[in-house]
């Protein structure tokens, strides 16, 4: 193999087991006290976005609707101070938007409607129990892929991983109480499938190190696909950020929630695919017989790729000599 | 080892891509704000005249126009931009008057050469190109009993025709009817009858009151018949009345069992639209009662009250046309048009009864806030649905008519022609409440597609810069691979003819950062290879060979994810998923194949010393 200096990664594993389960504890924790600040798609109510030339006074529009009689309206600046959102439990009006538009350009003239939702709250109930089950669904067939494709500990490994992810990044939109909105929903189960892509080809070089290096002490063999991989780890990681700040900055408020849901997650997904995918198949302690053939020579040199995993080529001496056309 | 690709491959990267560039052409051609006008009815054609008469009104209400075109039985003309279209919208309107329909539209300056092949630009959601979005549920529970309450009244006068003596037919509180005979005998003949002619209802022998009885239940197959046709039935309604809004390809499409998502893109008055959709209207004529027997139902626009008979003569169900007129005074009234049988109907009931008042019940659902639910600390608005009948108006029959009468008594030309509206439009077969509204302004639409743009810009720009940093030549590669799956997206979605929305471009973005993995994966094995001391050739070999089955399963596993996204996600999340699939599936060809390509053909085939990687 390559001269590269194997880094020691799984010597830090029992403090980051640690950190990490600090981290899930505070995150559900935070999730079960102060709960997700759940946007208009879960929550229903009604909700209007206005815009004005010239900075908006919150406070001002707050008073023009209640002194109309409105409940409950929280009015916030939305982006920027020109925008500003209304969000109120009102009731099913076809005209709500027009009123509150009506109302508002009595005070001040240069404002126009941006963007008007309303949602029954048994759709938002709706939406919740869906994106609870998705995300289920999704952690499940991954699960199963993984365990046939790979081996049983590496899809243990890998929703370990995921859950720890899922569970971070909710915990983070707790603790901060940013919206929790459909977008935000999308960008969670989005980390799922970044998170697995991680983990996957650590796994993957795991698999290989583990059939072609002539060595059997677990600990050395994780380090060292963890080593190899890493400049890959950290260069897609860097790339996906960069669009995601990209996303975050130039995208507008509407998609704010979900950069910030990503780029967390990305950044929790990177650890996790060294720390906790990897410190599991440690800790379930994978041992070269649960990834070998065991009909095949002991020989990992001349292992003969199974044949539903022929598009694996390992090896690479043997490759050359068939040319490929 | 040569890193040669036989021609055929070449031919094929190449065709792909050029088919992706084709398809991803019409994107570039943006639509022109435009009108659109159609008669109202079949017999009212589009000519030269037609055409003059909307250009000149335009001139008078100086709004800049261009390229007025018929197509069939529409008149489109283009405008110079979206501010425009509501003005010119109601000058046409004003000028032509009601038997045209008058609608905002956009016109697509696809050239006619790429609409030949197929080539259609992508359709953009409602967050993008503004629109309104409504999702309304049907009440089922209500349809039921009113469905019930109609086979309880068939019942009765049957059972009066055949001489079923019977003592009650009520409908119960759990959804089921009561059935009371005068005795045993009568029990079993009306057996017979209820299994040979509403063979729907599950029956069960009851003692009541003393009474022999029976109980009949709808069966749940019948139910879910009965529900099916009401969605669809509503569904029809509504796609009627939002043709007859006049709102340019508008989606009106069921969403799981019970409910109807109905979308209007682009600038519309949302306050009618959802007046028009929402409307739960309908008209009963009936007689004013005279034996003391009936119903009593107040004016809508006075205190009085009158009392109805409970047959019902005609619906609006069997309205087959319906237009405003005025009559010599200048009041607006509605003219109605019947079909055959509620002609005959009418026909029949009006010989016999002249000189007795007809009433015309005007029956419209609406919800109504009922009061605040604390949930989780909350106020969750609770909403009933009532249903509101009004007299429009009760007028002595003069003399007998059948097809074709008029109504009066409206209030104003608005009322008038909202009214003739639905009654052409039809009825809903069940009450509707909306559970759903999101409008978007024009104005955070076309920002929102500018801030998607743009973003989507500098996350490329900036993934381009750090790979022809990072990988040199092969950087350069990866940065003609990621152009190639920017336009592969966009074409695939175009054929598609999916939706893109501002989700949608998030995971646009999102997979041009993720998409460069395959691309990392595969130099950071060839630098591997070097570093094992492999010759040049047999490096770029190795490279992608080993990376392969990697970048097969990472891709494959975020493709299931994406995949379940689609199939349970709503709204934001499906825009998003789609984008991510089709990137994840396009990705995989341009990162790989395409690649691969440009290695071999940049160092395939001759002596390389070192990769420049």
């Amino acid at each position: 193999m390559s001269d590269l200096k194997v880094l020691n990664f799984m010597g830090y594993r029992k403090t980051l087991a640690v950190a990490s389960l600090v981290l899930l504890f505070v995150s559900l924790g935070s999730l079960a006290v102060r709960g997700l600040n759940f946007g208009l798609d879960f929550t229903g109510g009604a909700q209007i976005e206005v815009g004005y030339e010239e900075p908006a006074d919150v406070e001002v529009i707050r008073n023009t609707l209640n002194g109309a009689g409105y409940r409950d309206v929280v009015v916030q600046y939305f982006g920027n101070n020109t925008d500003v959102l209304i969000r109120m439990q009102e009731d099913n009006n076809p005209r709500l938007g027009d009123e509150v538009l009506a109302l508002l350009s009595e005070t001040r003239n240069d404002v126009e409607l941006r963007r008007n939702e309303f949602v029954g709250p048994q759709v938002g109930e709706e939406l919740r129990e869906n994106g609870g089950i998705g995300m289920l669904v999704a952690l499940g067939v991954v699960m199963v892929y993984i365990a046939l494709r790979f081996q049983f500990k590496f899809a243990v490994g890998a929703v370990a991983a995921l859950i720890h992810d899922v569970v971070i990044v909710l915990g983070f939109f707790s603790i901060t109480q940013m919206a929790f909105d459909l977008t935000v929903l999308a960008a969670i189960l989005a980390v799922i499938g970044y998170s697995l892509n991680d983990t996957i080809v650590v796994a993957d070089r795991i698999r290989e190190n583990f059939r072609m290096v002539r060595r059997d002490e677990t600990d050395y063999l994780i380090n060292l696909s963890l080593t190899q991989t890493l400049a890959r780890t950290l260069i897609t990681s860097l790339t996906t950020l960069l669009v995601l700040i990209a996303l975050g900055i130039f995208g507008g408020e509407l998609i704010f929630g979900f950069a910030i849901a990503l780029s967390v997650g990305v950044l929790v997904g990177t650890y996790s695919s060294v720390y906790v995918s990897a410190n599991v198949l440690m800790a379930l302690d994978l041992t070269k017989q649960d990834l070998m053939p065991p009909e095949k020579s002991d020989d990992p040199e001349e292992e003969d790729i199974p044949a539903w995993l022929t598009d694996v080529d390992d090896n690479d001496e043997k490759e050359d000599s068939k040319e490929k056309t | 080892m040569l890193n040669k690709y036989p021609l055929w491959k070449y031919a094929i990267i190449l065709s792909v891509l050029a088919l992706g560039v084709l398809y991803s052409l019409p994107n570039l051609f943006p639509a022109d704000p435009a009108i659109q006008i159609q008669g109202a009815e079949a017999g009212v054609q589009m000519n030269d005249t037609t055409v003059q008469r909307t250009e000149s009104l335009l001139d008078d209400a100086n709004i800049d126009h261009f390229g007025a075109e018929i197509n069939g039985q529409s008149l489109l003309i283009r405008l110079n931009s979206n501010e425009d279209q509501l003005a010119a919208k109601a000058a046409i309107q004003r000028g032509l008057g009601g038997n045209y329909i008058v609608a905002l539209n956009l016109a697509p300056t696809t050239p006619n050469w790429l609409l030949a092949i197929g080539a259609q630009p992508m359709s953009l959601g409602l967050d993008l190109s503004g629109g309104v979005h409504f999702l309304l549920e049907v009440d089922m529970e209500r349809f039921l009993e009113s469905r019930l309450a109609s086979y309880a009244a068939n019942i009765r006068t049957t059972f009066r025709d055949e001489n079923i003596r019977y003592r009650g037919v009520d409908v119960l509180d759990d959804g089921s009817i009561q059935v009371l005979l005068a005795d045993e005998d009568f029990r079993s003949e009306a057996d017979t009858w209820l299994r040979r002619n509403l063979p729907e209802f599950q029956r069960s022998d009851i003692e009541s009151r003393g009474l022999p009885g029976l109980i009949l239940t709808l069966t749940d197959e019948r139910i879910a018949e009965l529900e099916d046709y009401a969605v669809s039935q509503n569904q029809t309604t509504l796609n009627n009345r939002v043709n007859e809004l006049g709102v340019a390809e508008p989606l009106v499409q069921r969403q799981g069992r019970n409910r109807i998502v109905v979308e209007l893109p682009g600038v519309q008055d949302t306050a009618q639209a959802k007046n028009i959709i929402g409307k739960a209207a309908n008209l009963e004529f009936r007689l004013e009662s005279r034996d003391g027997q009936g119903e009593v139902y107040p004016f809508r626009d006075s205190n009085r009250t009158a009392m109805l008979e409970t047959d019902v003569i005609v619906t609006g169900d069997n309205v087959t046309d319906a237009r405003t007129s005025y009559d010599e005074n200048g009041l607006p009234q509605v003219s109605v048009n019947l079909d055959g049988d509620g002609g005959s109907r009418m026909g029949q009931t009006t010989r016999r009864s002249i000189g007795v008042p007809m009433g015309v019940l005007f029956i419209e659902q609406k919800s109504i806030l009922e009061g605040y639910e604390e949930v989780d600390g909350e106020p969750v608005p609770i909403y009933d649905s009532v249903e509101e009948r009004e007299i429009i108006s009760l007028a002595t029959i003069r003399g007998a008519f059948s097809n074709s009468f008029v109504i009066t008594g409206l209030d104003n030309a608005q009322e008038a022609s909202d009214l003739a509206l639905l009654l052409r439009a039809g009825a809903l077969a069940a009450p509707m409440q909306f559970v759903e509204e999101r409008t978007v302004g024009p104005s955070l639409g076309a920002e929102n597609i500018r801030m998607g743009t743009q973003s989507v810009i500098i996350g490329f720009a900036l993934v381009i810069l750090f790979m022809l940093g990072f990988y040199k030549v092969f950087g350069i590669f990866a940065a003609v691979a990621l152009s190639a799956n920017l336009v592969l997206i966009v074409a695939v979605m175009s054929m598609m003819s999916a939706t893109l929305t501002l989700p949608g471009i998030a995971g646009i973005v999102l997979t041009v950062g993720m998409a460069v993995d395959a691309n990392v994966l595969i130099f950071s094995r060839i630098r591997e290879e070097i570093a094992d001391g492999r010759s040049p050739q047999a490096a770029i070999d190795g490279g992608y060979k080993s990376a392969f089955s990697t970048i097969f399963d990472a891709n494959l596993t975020t493709l299931i994810v994406a995949v379940i996204l689609f199939a349970i996600g709503t709204g934001p999340v499906k825009g998003f998923a789609i984008t991510l699939s089709v990137g994840i599936v396009t990705s995989m060809f341009t990162a790989i194949m395409l690649t691969r390509a440009l290695a071999n053909l940049t160092f395939g085939g001759r002596v390389v010393k070192k990769l420049p990687i």
